[in-house]
């Protein structure tokens, strides 16, 4: 029996929409019937905005349900709030947590000490993913809107962080724990990316990061994926410059709209085919890594709740 | 070379005219080109969230100063591979290298990766004597401090910053921020890293190697044994070990990062806030506008990058498509424009919102001058490209 429930680390570069995904991938999961943790751990209350709901406090409540009635709630970790709690439930230091407060050490623990703000973070999701009501986990899920691509490898590899500074004591064993959760068979760190050029070497960099640490890659996930609207024989048109304006000039002025326009729509249609060529080039590139891809689409209106539900039918194939 | 960047932020002369100086572009723009030309420009910062195009934004406006002549230095803290390598960085030494293809009529452009852990130690190293910095250097607590503390690099980017200003070689020098959690985080990093290092619990680490019976409270007790309870015996005594060996810094750190502080707050000084049209980016950057002008920091305005723009905004999306309806399965050339027109509809609905999220920010600030730099259809990874985003952002293209 697993000693954790499904635990998904969602990763990305900042802008490839990490929290669109993160929140599409908890949408599917309810879709599927199952109750999931959705949680945050940058303070940014991105979750409270993607579903249009005041700011999270720390405390998990209920923000969603899925088709398929399983039910989404979120939690905004925050580290303060994380370690008193801490302190209270396996050192029972009501009035030193306290006192701790007063000397400035909980600003200290949660801002300077090394590691431990992030044994403090991960520790929470660790407790979430852990916590049992009977013989079952709570959660079927626990998803983390996590920090991200360039400083996920060291977030999540806590005990190598606090393994210079505590060799003995709890925030060493706590450390410990953690990272064993990390690596087993019921966790998966999935990255996000668009398909540019700097996100995708960042992919590239942090899969092999991920890698070295024993950490557990899941899917690649293309976000923002411009579909192609263009056939092959107006692609071939446009690369070929053989689209002449005339032609098409005289095609608008037919459905009735202005011809000047047809300058503008040929050199739409070039840069159009100029992005294509780019993320076509860069999903080879990461197809080459090895990890399942999974493409989720640029939806021209923004993301809302009603795009979350389009976007989570596509990420059903993830486990 | 005035020799005036030698002299002390506070101590600089008032600044007449407003940022940039006189505006002949309409009201509400952004005008590059006269904060570059304005000679009392002498810091140009770049904040905004993650992946707005910060660095590629503040090599270009680095670039575009070099090229009217000026004397500039660039300092990036994580810049993409390709970029980094157009510029001649391929090295992170910690120390400004000249641009290669990118001096001309006097000017000259210099570039730097940062590294934090350098810049740290070399601190370190300027304010103690050698026993005393090996020691520090060698403390597993500082070990880690500088290698991974959540300001660190915020808190270094801010110290180098003030080091090569300091140093008068440069006229105007282009900071790029470091991609924080909050893109706040660097503004908070000098003051949270020195009001910590003389904060109450760093005296607590203190008072053993002080005269312990002064501060052998009840508080005192209940807090050391909670740390040892927690942390374990050892890293009490590193942090102690620590605490007690930088002592003697702590009044020099605290010096810098209030003089770091005035320089951000100078007349010289000018933030970029740097943002791309979606939501998450654009409140950031309004939480950044209104964080500057609580700081009285000298905003100079806003860069949108990566906009949607068409040059055929004559046809509405409603219309393209249906046009498009009645164009396909027709001729070739009519099966074209169609196709084409479906791409325009696609951009002008693209467009619409990002020009929605533009608006709500203009009527929330009103007074914050903004440009916004069309999308390119590629990455940006040599000096022709960064000139091209120049002349976007001066609206010269």
């Amino acid at each position: 029996m697993a000693l954790s429930t499904q635990l998904h680390v969602v990763t990305g570069k900042g802008g490839t929409g990490k929290t669109t995904v993160a929140a599409a991938l908890a949408m599917s999961l309810a879709g599927q019937g199952k109750k999931v943790l959705l949680c945050e751990v940058e303070g940014r209350q991105g979750i409270a905005q993607l579903f249009d709901v005041p700011p999270l406090p720390y405390e998990e409540r209920r923000i969603a349900v899925g088709l398929g009635g399983g039910e989404v709630f979120a939690l905004a970790i925050d580290p303060e709030a994380a370690l008193l709690e801490y302190l209270a439930m396996y050192y029972r230091l009501g009035r030193a947590g306290k006192a701790l407060d007063k000397f400035g050490i909980i600003d200290f623990a949660t801002t300077i000490a090394p590691g431990v703000r992030d044994v403090l973070l991960t520790g929470k999701v660790y407790e979430a993913a852990r916590r049992k009501d009977g013989n079952r986990f709570t959660y079927d899920a626990v998803i983390m809107d996590a920090p991200p691509t360039g400083r996920i490898t060291r977030f999540l590899n806590v005990n190598a962080e606090v393994a210079g500074l505590a060799k003995v004591g709890p925030i060493r064993r706590q450390a410990d724990s953690i990272m064993e959760m990390m690596r087993s068979a019921q966790t998966w760190v999935h990255l996000v990316t668009v398909l540019e050029e700097m996100p995708v070497q960042e992919t590239i960099d942090g899969i092999a990061e991920l890698t070295s640490a024993r950490l557990p890659v899941g899917h690649v996930i293309l976000n923002l994926v411009r579909p192609p609207v263009l056939t092959a024989s107006t692609r071939d048109a446009l690369a070929a410059g053989s689209l002449k304006t005339a032609s098409v000039a005289k095609a608008l002025a037919g459905a009735g709209l202005d011809e000047a326009a047809a300058p503008a729509l040929i050199a739409g249609g070039a840069a159009h085919l100029e992005r294509q060529r780019l993320q076509d080039s860069q999903r080879e590139i990461l197809d080459a890594c090895g990890r399942p891809l999974v493409e989720l689409p640029l939806l021209t209106d923004g993301v809302d709740l009603g795009a979350l539900f389009e976007l989570a039918e596509r990420l059903e194939a993830l486990p | 070379m005035t020799g005036k960047a030698q002299t002390a932020p506070s101590a600089r002369k008032a600044r007449t005219s407003p940022r940039g100086g006189t505006r002949t572009t309409s009201p509400g723009d952004l005008d590059i080109d006269a904060l570059l030309d304005d000679p009392t420009t002498e810091i140009i910062v770049c904040c905004g969230s993650g992946g707005v195009g910060k660095t590629t934004t503040a090599a270009a406006v680095a670039l575009r100063a070099a090229e009217k002549g000026r004397t500039v230095c660039v300092l990036t803290i994580d810049p993409a591979r390709r970029l980094a390598q157009s510029m001649g960085l391929t090295e992170l030494d910690n120390t400004p290298r000249p641009v290669q293809g990118a001096a001309v009529d006097g000017g000259s452009l210099d570039a730097m990766m940062l590294d934090m852990k350098r810049t740290f130690d070399e601190v370190v190293e300027q304010h103690a004597t050698p026993e005393k910095a090996a020691q520090i250097l060698a403390n597993p607590f500082y070990v880690a401090l500088s290698s991974s503390f959540a300001g660190t690099q915020e808190y270094m980017a801010m110290e180098k910053l003030g080091q090569l200003h300091a140093t008068g070689t440069w006229d105007l020098i282009v900071v790029d921020t470091p991609p924080s959690r909050s893109a706040l985080d660097f503004l908070d990093a000098p003051d949270r890293l020195s009001s910590m290092l003389d904060g109450r619990f760093i005296k607590l680490l203190l008072a053993p190697a002080k005269g312990p019976a002064r501060l052998l409270s009840a508080g005192f007790g209940i807090v050391t044994s909670a740390l040892n309870k927690v942390l374990g015996a050892q890293v009490l005594t590193d942090m102690q070990t620590f605490v007690a060996a930088f002592d003697t810094l702590f009044g020099g750190f605290r010096q810098r990062a209030e003089g770091t502080y005035a320089l951000l707050q100078a007349d010289g000084t000018a933030f970029l806030v740097v943002a791309a049209p979606e939501p998450a980016a654009m409140r950031e950057a309004s939480y950044f506008v209104e964080r500057l002008a609580g700081e009285n920091m000298p905003l100079a305005g806003l860069v949108v990058n990566r906009v949607h723009e068409t040059g055929a905004d004559g046809i509405t999306a409603v219309d393209a498509e249906s046009a498009a309806h009645k164009l396909s399965g027709g001729t070739t050339a009519a099966g074209a424009t169609a196709e084409l027109l479906a791409i325009h509809a696609d951009r002008m609905r693209v467009a619409a919102r990002e020009s929605r999220l533009k608006k709500r920010f203009t009527a929330a600030h009103p007074a914050v001058p903004t440009v916004t730099v069309a999308a390119l259809a590629g990455d940006v990874h040599d000096l022709e490209g960064l000139r091209l985003i120049g002349d976007l952002l001066a609206q010269k293209a």
